[in-house]
């Protein structure tokens, strides 16, 4: 019989089952089992990848040497190993398509939320600028590559052949575009969310104080959304550190124009059936990249700042 | 918003207004051209032939045969059937949207109205969880479902499960709802359905579902795009061609044009690049308000 107060907490546990079952399956034991190879000579040789203790042999053969301490570690780090080199591909690649990205979204989202300038048509304008981010990044990129293909693309013949995708800065451009395109519309709307929970009245006073738009941007706005100025950042290379899509479209698997667009996702592709160990080493790299990454974005959305636009509006006074 | 007008100097600072009215008009408009000019090329291009010199803006008349070039039997050879591969990424992309948004909010419903011991370690775990890139763990995952024997297939690879069910656990998707849950689902409705003696699964599915009907659409949309347009999961676990979603074979005709430039059927590609949008602009359009909402919620909550 049932007692008079039930305790319903067993649902709870019940309801959490299938999270924590698929969890545990398909993100936790792989997460540790990359660990785990990281420190295990493991290569599936293929004919041509040697594993650290042993050259290559033929076949698919697995080459399990068992733990080599942090060898693959330092396969990857030391003399531009994959780690290295891409990792440095990947923030070139971010950094080309983040700097006008950020610029521009800054400027719109002031544009926006300004309370003179009025700016009609809104909605359309916001709707437009997301639309590419939602839109297949293989797509996007595909069409790029058949615009700038050596010859034959439409855009290599109308700009008398640069062969864009042949050389280093100018295929590093075209993905820099095509991020940039992307992105900039998301990151307009999050400034102008950040932006419009300022207190309107700040702006009003800086009016009557005869401020002009400039130094209202630098000395009311910019102070008040750094926390999520940011946040953006941080994510923003979070994002970046996982791009895929687009550099392996544009520079196909070996990383177009002297492989400057392998990116590190990239060589998890790459090896992920043949350097295992070596693969993984670079694996738990990025893991720590973004988990201290991570910690900062956590640290940033408990700050007190960026809680402005839930309502609760925290004043500052203008330095 | 109230409006100030200027005390002192006021022509000169309506002037400035307007100039500066201008110059954000004129970089907008430009900007929508930008935005737009890619899809405006994709179908103008799906529109012309296999051999593309320069840049056209009016549609030609070569789309009939690029459909008929696209469905004939040597392009499925090549690249499989484009219906097939439509039907792929629709089943990938609904499966995972349809168990995110369900199994997230089952999640979230069991920590937001439950009182138990493990509830807020729970909690924190998934946030933490929710920075770990599903990147860093794909070498393992890869290992995992090559070595996995499940009734009796050799392994899991070129299978759908290792794209679909890992859905189940969708942390920012479970952060969403929680939030959602805390602002718009009072337990004194979960209370009233216990006293009417309905069960405690059933209250989940009759009557907070309901409730959750806008959260669901917001994440279901950015699930579905997500889905949609993901290369680097299927290239990790999908090999045979029949099974390739649309992204990987776009990736295919990349390889193509790579290796024989002058082979390449761009007016194919094109209208290939437009069925794989499609869908997504479909979506997109009809709801872009709660996208466009979306971004700036989910940006408050992670």
């Amino acid at each position: 019989m049932k007692k008079k107060s039930i305790s319903y907490a067993k649902w709870g546990y019940i309801f959490l089952i299938p999270f924590v079952v698929v969890y545990i399956i398909f993100a936790l034991i792989p997460l540790i089992q990359t660990f785990y190879y990281s420190v295990i000579d493991y290569t599936v040789s293929q004919g041509s990848v040697a594993s650290i203790r042993q050259p290559a042999t033929t076949g698919d053969n697995i080459i399990d040497n068992g733990f080599c301490g942090l060898d693959n570690f330092k396969a990857v780090i030391v003399d531009n190993g994959i780690f290295v080199s891409s990792l440095k591909n990947t923030m070139i690649l971010w950094i080309i398509g983040f700097i006008p990205q950020i610029i521009m979204s800054l400027l719109l989202a002031v544009w926006f939320t300004d309370i003179r300038l009025k700016l009609k048509a809104q909605g359309f304008f916001k709707t437009v600028i997301y639309l590419p981010n939602v839109i297949m990044a293989s797509a996007f990129s595909l069409l790029f590559y058949s615009l700038f293909t050596r010859d034959v693309g439409s855009l290599d013949i109308l700009l008398g052949h640069p062969y864009m995708l042949e050389n280093v800065g100018g295929s590093r451009t075209v993905v820099g575009i095509i991020n940039f395109m992307m992105w900039y519309g998301n990151t307009t709307i999050l400034l102008m969310a950040s932006i419009m929970g300022i207190d309107t009245s700040l702006y009003e006073s800086a009016q009557i104080d005869g401020a002009n738009p400039t130094q209202t941007f630098w000395n009311i706005t910019i102070p008040l959304i750094k926390p999520i100025f940011a946040y953006v950042v941080v994510t923003s290379m979070i994002g970046g550190l996982q791009m895929y899509d687009v550099p392996v479209i544009i520079g196909g698997p070996t990383g177009g124009a002297k492989g400057v667009l392998t990116t590190l996702v990239a060589q998890i592709q790459l090896g992920k059936n043949s350097s295992v160990g070596k693969v993984s080493a670079l694996s738990v790299l990025v893991f720590i990249v973004s988990a201290i990454l991570g910690f900062i974005t956590l640290k940033i959305m408990d700050d007190d700042t960026v809680k402005t636009r839930y309502g609760k509006k925290k004043k500052k006074k203008k330095a | 918003m109230p409006r100030i007008e200027g005390v002192a100097g006021q022509t000169d600072d309506r002037t400035k207004l307007l100039i500066r009215r201008i110059i954000a008009y004129t970089v907008l408009i430009i900007l929508v051209f930008i935005s737009l000019l890619p899809f405006y090329l994709l179908i103008i291009n799906a529109t012309r032939g296999k051999v593309q010199t320069g840049l056209r803006f009016f549609p030609e008349s070569y789309l009939d045969d690029n459909i008929k070039t696209l469905t004939s039997d040597s392009v499925k050879v090549q690249y499989g059937s484009v219906v097939r591969a439509f039907l792929n990424s629709a089943f990938v992309s609904v499966s995972v949207t349809i168990l995110s948004v369900y199994f997230s909010a089952l999640t979230a419903y069991a920590i937001h109205v439950y009182d138990f011991k493990l509830k807020k370690a729970a909690h924190t775990f998934i946030l933490i969880v929710m920075m770990v890139p599903t990147q860093s763990a794909a070498i393992g995952f890869y290992r995992m479902m090559k070595n996995m024997t499940v009734f009796g297939s050799n392994g899991l690879l070129d299978s759908y499960i290792p794209l679909i069910v890992p859905a189940v656990a969708a942390p920012s998707v479970y952060f969403f709802m929680i939030q959602y849950m805390s602002s718009s689902l009072p337990l004194e409705i979960v209370e009233a359905a216990r006293i009417d003696g309905c069960g405690e699964f059933r209250t989940f599915n009759s009557i907070v579902l309901p409730i959750l009907k806008p959260a669901f659409a917001v994440q279901g949309i950015f699930c579905f795009v997500g889905a949609w347009n993901n290369l680097f999961m299927p290239q990790l676990i999908i090999n045979s061609l029949d099974k390739k979603t649309i992204p990987m074979i776009l990736q295919v005709m990349r390889s193509n044009i790579q290796g024989n430039p002058m082979a390449a059927d761009a007016g194919l590609m094109n209208l290939y690049m437009v069925i794989a949008i499609v869908p997504v602009i479909v979506v997109y359009l009809a709801l872009s308000k709660y996208i466009i909402r979306g971004i700036a919620l989910g940006a408050v909550k992670g």
